[in-house]
């Protein structure tokens, strides 16, 4: 235990060396509190709206997590699916591969538009398609990248091609699967605001910072954004905790290097 | 010649690699024949086909021209019906399994029942004398203890034959030859036939009831030698004036063979990548 | 002579390493047909569950088609005909303007591509030097690698209006919110990359006595560079993601950002507009996503694989 602490030591020195010259360089300075608010007026908002914040984390929170499913089941399914046949395969990776560099947020008012703008469904499918194509992309290099002497032993036993999947290639491509959903955890909280952005129930993060921001109100806006920050990083270490437990030969491993 | 109860019955064998630019024959004229419960060595140098030719015993890859039967089957029927067991040079063991798992995968494939599995392990493991790492993981064992491992799993599932290539080549000298004293146990407990590719002249010569020599590129059968040496052999018998004797015929064997046109590894034996 | 030798080790998948030109070009053709194949699907379902079809690609369907189904996100307003959008493109780009709707975009892709390429360059020095740093200083790594991964979990499009007041409702600002999306899979890529050479290797820079300098450029740079470009591609996304992020919440004038938030206003009297704009946007990723992986052929052309971030 004290290992530990002593391991996060500097992080936590950094943390709160970091909010001292913040609060102390806003009031020395004089900067103009409404541009840059000092910590402890950030702090404030965080106590005054609680109430709110927590409903509109909430609702973000669950078009976060709804879109991260629905990405995430549709990316493996087709990662399965096409990391059969290598014809679908060089046909759909170099289109997977291009369509992960459209920009998103090109189609979140079509989305909205789609599912409606206050609905959650909308902001649900942004995410959706925010995770998808690197859970898709990262599976069937996963699934395809096995050892070439891995399938050769399982030749030897005539095994089927369901056992060389289950086997060798699915525990294989474990780590490809877990480096995407890392990503995706955190894309998923990002790709909810910025679709609440465009529309979207009052209650929510996106919006309380967009109206926090036209109104001037800044330590408000930033106390929405470090709830959204901390909703992702609260998502992104659950995914890191399921990691460990599915793949502890991995992680360890990790450790020794 | 070739009885019909022999484990290996290899005729005119031939393989080619590459196309109508560049070809490479790695094989020519091929014959023999391995009764059961023999330990044969194929050596040559690098180059040779050696580990070809094994690959091919094991269906990895097929022959150009001639035939290859395994316990009277043709090779292919061999595979599927699982006659052989397999040592690659790498241990080739999965990372995400234990010890244990990794001995079961052969098991867990022919649908062994669990019970049967879990004794059948235990059995293997302490042949092997890695009882006691049994819940380890391959990266915490040292080299030697994966070939180990890798043979448990060869093992496991009682093969008439057992194909074995240059599994000790990473080994220091002291490991091997302990290694090679170890196998021999195994194999006189088990009764296997073994088909050995190795590299190392004194290694052929103290695990071998026969000594197959092979000449470089295009690969032939240059002799094959009887080795007498009294069983159970052990560290004694690597100071028999006859091993010794053996050593050199197979040394002038080889030479007379010829060497590789390529110094180099195991590596130069062109292998064909799997879907 | 001999054949070729494929050696136990990882294989590259089929959409992975491509090296030879013609691997591009059949890259490049799936591409179109799979675009082919989406449009195709798309006026299927059109034709199964969308708005009546008075015509086709300006042939006059009579009499017109009466789809089957009625499914509101395939009408004419939330999913137009393929070649609506397409026309559109050709069309004026409001009622007033003389110049096409391509014209406008093409002009406003190119005023955010120039934000963002500046952005991502700046992106990915700070990301490749933050790397260096943390390579030789473990203490700074382990106190400042959290935060630069939790950086990512704020919403930029948050920071963006506070950039925009400090430095302008120009380029600049676009620059400096695309380079904050930009850093961060260079940092991590760059950490992996520099730490990534044999140890035997850094062990013989150490019997030279080479200085740390030299060992960062002969050693570990070479050594980083697969993972590195790895990483800009995913940068050079989310570089393009930054500037249209940057411009659309706080109005800069001239970009694809801009565009968007005029024509979804405009969405339901004109929606093949803001699906055009859609494409232009996407066209963009891919093709600064492509540059940065032709560069990549060419830099690690004599490398065997491709590295997986």
């Amino acid at each position: 235990m004290i290992d530990r602490l002593r391991y996060y030591l500097p992080t936590l020195a950094v943390f709160v060396g970091g909010i001292v010259l913040w609060e102390g360089a806003v009031r020395a300075l004089e900067i103009q509190r409404f541009l840059l608010p000092p910590p402890s007026d950030i702090a404030a908002a965080l106590v005054t709206n609680r109430d709110l914040l927590m409903a509109a984390g909430l609702t973000t929170l669950i078009e976060a997590v709804g879109g991260f499913a629905i990405g995430l089941t549709g990316g493996l399914v087709v990662a399965f699916a096409t990391s059969r046949f290598a014809l679908a395969r060089g046909a759909l990776m170099p289109f997977a591969i291009a369509a992960n560099a459209i920009p998103i947020i090109a189609f979140a008012p079509i989305a909205n538009a789609w599912f409606g703008v206050t609905s959650p469904v909308s902001k649900m499918m942004i995410v959706a398609m925010l995770v998808f194509f690197p859970v898709m992309i990262n599976t069937v290099r996963g699934l395809t990248s096995a050892d070439a002497a891995s399938l050769e032993l399982m030749r030897s036993y005539a095994a089927s091609e369901r056992e060389v999947l289950t086997r060798v290639r699915i525990p294989n491509a474990l780590p490809y699967f877990f480096t995407a959903i890392k990503v995706g955890a955190t894309l998923s909280l990002i790709g909810a605001i910025v679709g609440e952005y465009f529309g979207g129930a009052t209650v929510a993060l996106g919006r309380i910072i967009v109206e926090s921001a036209s109104f001037l109100r800044f330590a408000q806006a930033w106390s929405a954004i470090i709830v959204a920050a901390a909703l992702g990083i609260g998502f992104y270490l659950i995914i890191i905790g399921i990691e460990r437990v599915a793949m502890p030969w991995h992680a360890s491993m990790r450790g020794q290097t | 010649m070739s009885g019909t109860n022999s484990v290996v019955a290899i005729r005119d064998l031939g393989k080619t690699f590459g196309n109508e630019g560049s070809q490479t024959v790695a094989l020519s004229g091929i014959n023999l024949t391995i009764q059961p419960g023999e330990f044969v060595s194929l050596i040559g140098p690098s180059g040779c086909g050696k580990s070809t030719l094994l690959r091919i015993i094991g269906d990895l890859t097929g022959p150009t021209t001639g035939t290859v039967e395994v316990n009277g089957k043709p090779a292919a029927r061999a595979r599927t019906d699982r006659d052989y067991g397999m040592v690659f040079q790498a241990p080739v063991l999965f990372d995400w399994r234990t010890i244990e798992a990794n001995v079961a995968l052969p098991l867990e494939i022919i649908d062994m029942p669990r019970a049967r599995r879990v004794q059948r392990i235990a059995e293997m493991l302490s042949l092997v004398e890695l009882s006691d790492f049994a819940r380890h993981h391959p990266w915490q064992l040292s080299g030697g203890m994966q070939q180990r491992a890798a043979i448990a799993r060869a093992l496991a599932f009682e093969p008439r034959l057992l194909l074995m290539d240059e599994p000790f080549g990473a080994l220091d000298e002291m490991t091997r030859e302990r290694m090679n004293t170890e196998l021999l146990r195994i194999w006189e407990q088990t009764g296997t036939t073994i088909v050995f590719v190795t590299h190392s002249i004194p290694e052929a010569v103290f695990l071998s009831s026969r000594v197959v020599v092979m000449s470089a590129r295009p690969g032939r059968i240059t002799k094959v030698i009887e080795v007498g040496l009294p069983r159970p052999r052990s560290d004694e018998t690597r100071e028999l004036e006859p091993y010794f004797e053996l050593i050199t015929e197979v040394r002038e064997s080889l030479k007379a063979g010829g060497h590789g046109s390529d110094a180099g590894t195991i590596a130069d034996e062109p292998l064909e990548a799997l879907q | 002579m001999t054949g070729a030798t494929a050696s136990f080790g990882r294989r590259a998948d089929v959409g992975g390493a491509l090296a030879s030109l013609g691997g591009i070009i059949r890259s490049i053709l799936a591409f179109v047909v799979v675009v082919l194949l989406i449009a195709i699907v798309w006026e299927a379902a059109k034709w199964l569950g969308g708005g009546i079809w008075r015509e086709a690609f300006g042939i006059v369907l009579d009499p017109p088609h009466m789809p089957p189904l009625r499914i509101t996100q395939l009408n004419d307003t939330n999913l137009p005909h393929v070649w609506e959008v397409v026309g559109a493109l050709f069309e004026p780009a409001t009622r007033r303007s003389e110049f096409s709707l391509f014209a406008v975009l093409l002009d406003a892709a190119l005023f955010t591509w120039r934000g963002a390429a500046i952005g991502f360059a700046l992106g990915a020095a700070i990301g490749l030097g933050l790397a260096i740093l943390f390579v030789h200083s473990r203490l700074l790594e382990r106190a400042l690698v959290p935060y630069v991964i939790a950086s990512q979990t704020i919403p930029i499009i948050a920071l963006a209006p506070m950039v925009v007041l400090w430095v302008g409702r120009d380029w600049p600002s676009v620059a400096i919110i695309s380079a904050y999306l930009t850093f961060f899979p260079v940092t991590i890529a760059g950490i992996r990359g520099l730490k990534s050479p044999d140890p035997r290797a850094l062990e013989l820079m150490r019997s030279y006595a080479a200085d740390w300098k030299s060992v960062l450029w002969k050693v570990r740079l070479p050594a980083a560079l697969p993972y590195l470009f790895t990483a800009l591609k995913i940068s050079a996304t989310a570089s393009i993601v930054g500037a249209i992020v940057a411009e659309a919440p706080t109005g800069i004038a001239g970009g694809l950002g801009r565009a968007i938030i005029q024509f979804n206003q405009q969405f339901t009297s004109g929606p093949e507009k803001l699906w055009a704009t859609a494409f232009i946007c996407a066209a963009l990723g891919i093709a600064f996503f492509g540059l940065v992986r032709l560069a990549e052929m060419i830099v690690l052309r004599n490398r065997q694989r491709e590295v997986e971030a």
